[in-house]
């Protein structure tokens, strides 16, 4: 499993480094180092030479994230990274948002997932351009998708023809957190089955959301399911993040997801005619 | 998660930066945020340079804890429970301000 990021082929990698989310800590003289860390930079009595690299781990990735956000900036498409555990109702959701987004957005679709056609063959049918990439296909069977695996599928859509385009990721709360996708925004399924910690459990995921769908609200009569809890933990994690109850399943709550959608694509566009 | 993958990665930028010449170790810093083990990311890093010209180049983990900033009244503090809120006046207002890198900040490389 895992991709090799190759240096053979002679591309470089460029050092003046614009950190959106690192820190510099050259300038930040108190936090704690082990023993063996930052013993003497001019010492090399015993015969070493530190060469500063200050190189990101993620940075081709998140240069090819970069190249996916111009690419949807250039056709105008605004892009959502729809992310979530197995189960809890992203194929879903999506097929409701196709069905109430005819003749308002042209939505195009990249389907991920390890294995099947499965949902990818769900949200045919709405007139929405799909592109599914499965990880096990090429890409060593991943857990999550990363930008060079979007970047794949953006050639089988026609973006200049579309508004929108959802990512939809492979259901997994861990590693999709953490790949830059390319997206403008990031949003999260959470259901009511999953149990009321999970914020708590998973901090990266539901940090890196921008929304955070509640979805099978319909169902908490038949759990023992404390949702003020569920939010409490949440606003711990994440404070302030935007949140919708839905259903997938009765339409709860889609109209509002979409009106999210449709708002962001707006304020999307009127950044691109100021800009 | 994914260590191994990540020691690949890791790999070609030590390549790229040693240019040929000898590592002694690399030094990578993850924030305690990141999803990384360091544990192991070294014992991955042992099996990605075994029988290559880096086999026995230590990899030394500067491990970062994670760090808000209030916006309001501009308190610094760790965050030792996951709570993301002010400790002096209660707003959640607040920024991670470290704990979140994940990066190779230098190579030991042995004298000429």
């Amino acid at each position: 499993m895992g991709r090799f990021h190759r240096h053979d082929d002679g591309h470089q990698h460029h050092h003046d480094h614009d950190h959106d989310h690192e820190h510099d800590h050259d300038h930040l003289p108190d936090h704690p180092h082990p023993d063996h860390e930052h013993g003497d930079h001019s010492g090399y009595a015993t015969g070493t030479e530190r060469v500063v690299v200050l190189e990101r781990i993620f940075e081709e990735n998140d240069q090819t994230a970069a190249a996916n956000r111009r690419d949807f900036d250039d056709a105008g498409v605004t892009a959502v990274n729809l992310m979530s555990s197995p189960g809890a109702g992203k194929t879903t959701l999506l097929r409701e948002t196709l069905r109430l987004l005819q003749g308002r957005l042209a939505v195009g679709i990249v389907e991920g997932d390890i294995e099947t056609s499965i949902d990818a063959d769900r949200l045919d049918g709405f007139g929405a351009a799909i592109s599914l990439i499965n990880t096990a296909n090429g890409f060593g069977g991943e857990c999550h998708l990363d930008a060079p695996m979007v970047r794949s599928a953006l050639s089988r859509l026609p973006l200049a023809e579309l508004d929108l385009l959802i990512v939809e990721n492979v259901g997994n709360l861990v590693c999709p957190a953490e790949f830059d996708v390319g997206s403008h925004a990031n949003a999260m399924v959470y259901s009511v089955t999953e149990g009321e910690e999970k914020p708590l459990k998973y901090p990266v995921m539901f940090r890196s959301a921008d929304l955070v769908v509640v979805n099978k609200i319909d169902l908490i009569p038949h759990l023992d399911y404390d949702l003020d809890l569920f939010y409490a933990n949440l606003k711990k994690v994440h404070p302030g993040v935007a949140i919708i109850e839905a259903s997938a399943r009765t339409g709860l709550g889609i109209d509002r997801w979409c009106d999210w959608l449709c708002e962001l694509h707006r304020e999307r566009h009127a950044e691109k005619a100021i800009g | 998660m994914h260590e191994l993958s990540i020691c690949s990665s890791m790999l070609g930028i030590v390549r790229d930066n040693a240019a040929g010449r000898k590592v002694r170790a690399v030094h990578v810093r993850i924030g305690e945020m990141r999803q990384i083990v360091p544990d192991t990311l070294t014992y991955c890093w042992s099996l990605v340079t075994e029988q290559s010209e880096l086999e026995g180049v230590e990899l030394l983990v500067e491990r970062i804890p994670a760090k808000i900033r209030c916006t309001g009244c501009g308190h610094e503090q760790l965050l030792n429970e996951l709570a993301f809120i002010c400790g002096t006046c209660s707003s959640s207002a607040v920024d991670l301000i470290e704990g979140d890198e994940f990066l190779i900040t230098s190579l030991d490389l042995a004298g000429v």
